[in-house]
């Protein structure tokens, strides 16, 4: 193989550097370019060990039969029920999802590692979060079908996927951001969801609203409030998250 | 310690000590019954409102003091502000647990239930929730500057929680009375508020903030004074 060195002769290599290779788009696709490297690191590590999703997936579907225990003979429509089973099956799911992916970081060493490669900060941030998103986006993929299967109600419609989507990101903005914190406490696998539900009350509100909404064939258009809100509490969040996540991560 | 400090901070304790006074006799014997409401048992226990309306405003003064320290603590550094957060974020949710327990005592003759599940109520509970975790965080930590730096995180992000939190209740139906601006036509157990009822009222808001102040004022010299022991600890081990 001849691979060129561009190391040692760069000239030769990059003879007419493009628009991604100088100037600002150049530092936005570098940026992009690690925070996907580090998105790439946790789904390689995922795909090896196959720890995090599958139990994520396991415990959404216990809190799923256990809430059918709990309300299945007194209920008489389990439309009324299911949107918060979601919701309560999603955040409790995420949470166990969010603390593995800095314990795993910090058991290892791997934090330091990663603090100590040259990038900025918050593209770690953005990083863990994205990849954090994805693999609560994967268990939704499964839980949602399966939501429908077992209590017989369309889950699989534009509106929910959406609601869902947009209440993932603001559990997944928050929470990576929280787990970061929570890695250097005492007892801390307690301290994430005592820390992260109080925070996150509107997302699992409004979501629990809009789902309900969209399996009573609400129009989106009369639930303008609950979305501004999930998008207001996503851009808030996001940005707090970004902003201070220099100031967890510092040693 | 120096002696005009110590002087001040007396001065301090007695305004509040008399403003608490005044606010109970205003509030027990002064104010007139709510000219609306019909049995004795909910006219005695609309007087409770006084100190429900003064305890939100110590919460309030605590949540908005802990947010301020804690950005300035990030900016700056100084153990001072630092302090200031955990002993302000300590008065909240003390006063927001009196608002909690005064709350439930006016409701219990006026709603006939100790607790209902309206939003506003549930609201003030997750508020009380955030600033709990916020107590709790810092205990799980050890390391004097990274509590110290993760807590004014946490303080931040539980500040701008509550009006997003606020937000979505305001969409739902409440039975709670709002009182200081517009009328809930869904809200039980209101009243009209009269002018003496009113200046009641602000002293009782007045006086709860000079006594949050007289409070904070303690606990801040109380942290400060356990670090002094800890470092003369150190020095002597």
């Amino acid at each position: 193989m001849n691979r060129p060195n561009s190391r040692i002769e760069p000239a030769v290599t990059q003879a007419r550097p493009t628009a991604f290779e100088t100037g600002w788009l150049a530092g936005v696709s570098g940026y992009l370019r690690k925070v996907l490297a580090i998105v790439w690191k946790d789904v390689v590590s995922e795909l090896r060990t196959r720890e995090i999703v599958s139990a994520m997936f396991v415990f959404a579907l216990l809190a799923t039969l256990i809430f059918q225990f709990a309300f299945d003979l007194r209920v008489d429509n389990v439309r009324q029920v299911v949107p918060g089973v979601l919701w309560v099956a999603i955040a409790f799911s995420g949470v166990l999802g969010l603390n593995r992916s800095f314990i795993m970081e910090s058991d290892k060493g791997c934090l330091e590692g990663l603090l100590l490669t040259p990038v900025d900060r918050s593209a770690i941030y953005f990083g863990k979060m994205l990849g954090n998103l994805l693999f609560m986006l994967v268990v939704e993929v499964i839980i949602l079908p399966l939501f429908a299967l077992l209590f017989n109600l369309p889950m699989w419609m534009p509106g929910i996927l959406l609601v869902v989507l947009l209440g993932t990101f603001g559990l997944a903005a928050v929470g990576t951001l929280f787990s970061a914190m929570t890695v250097n406490t005492r007892a801390r696998e307690v301290m994430l969801p005592i820390l992260l539900f109080p925070v996150v009350v509107p997302v699992l509100i409004a979501g629990v609203r809009m789902t309900g909404g969209f399996l009573d064939g609400t129009a989106l258009s009369e639930m303008r409030n609950w979305m501004q809100l999930l998008i207001g509490f996503d851009m808030v969040f996001l940005a707090l998250a970004f902003m201070t996540f220099d100031y967890v991560v510092e040693e | 310690m120096a002696k005009g400090r110590d002087l001040w901070m007396l001065g301090l304790d007695v305004i509040a000590a008399i403003a608490v006074l005044v606010v109970l006799y205003m509030a027990l014997v002064w104010a007139p019954d709510a000219a609306n409401l019909t049995t004795p048992v909910e006219r005695a226990a609309q007087r409770i409102f006084y100190l429900h309306m003064g305890a939100n405003v110590g919460a309030g003064l605590g949540f908005l003091v802990t947010f301020v320290a804690s950005i300035i603590y990030l900016f700056s550094r100084r153990r001072i502000w630092d302090m200031l957060a955990l002993s302000s974020a300590e008065l909240g949710v003390v006063f927001a647990t009196a608002v909690l327990a005064t709350g439930s005592i006016w409701a219990r003759p006026t709603w006939n239930t100790w607790w209902t599940w309206d939003p506003r109520l549930t609201t003030a509970a997750i508020v009380w929730l955030l600033y709990v975790a916020y107590l709790m965080l810092r205990g799980a930590l050890t390391d004097p500057a990274r509590r110290a730096r993760f807590a004014a995180v946490y303080g931040i992000f539980a500040f701008f929680s509550v009006p997003l939190t606020f937000m979505s209740i305001r969409w739902w139906r409440t039975i709670h009375p709002v009182v200081l601006g517009g009328s809930n036509p869904e809200a039980q157990g209101g009243f009209t508020l009269g002018p003496s009822i009113r200046l009641t009222m602000f002293v009782a808001m007045i006086a709860f903030a000079i006594l949050y102040t007289a409070l904070l004022v303690h606990r801040v010299r109380l942290e400060r004074a356990a670090e002094e022991i800890e470092q003369l600890k150190e020095q002597f081990a």
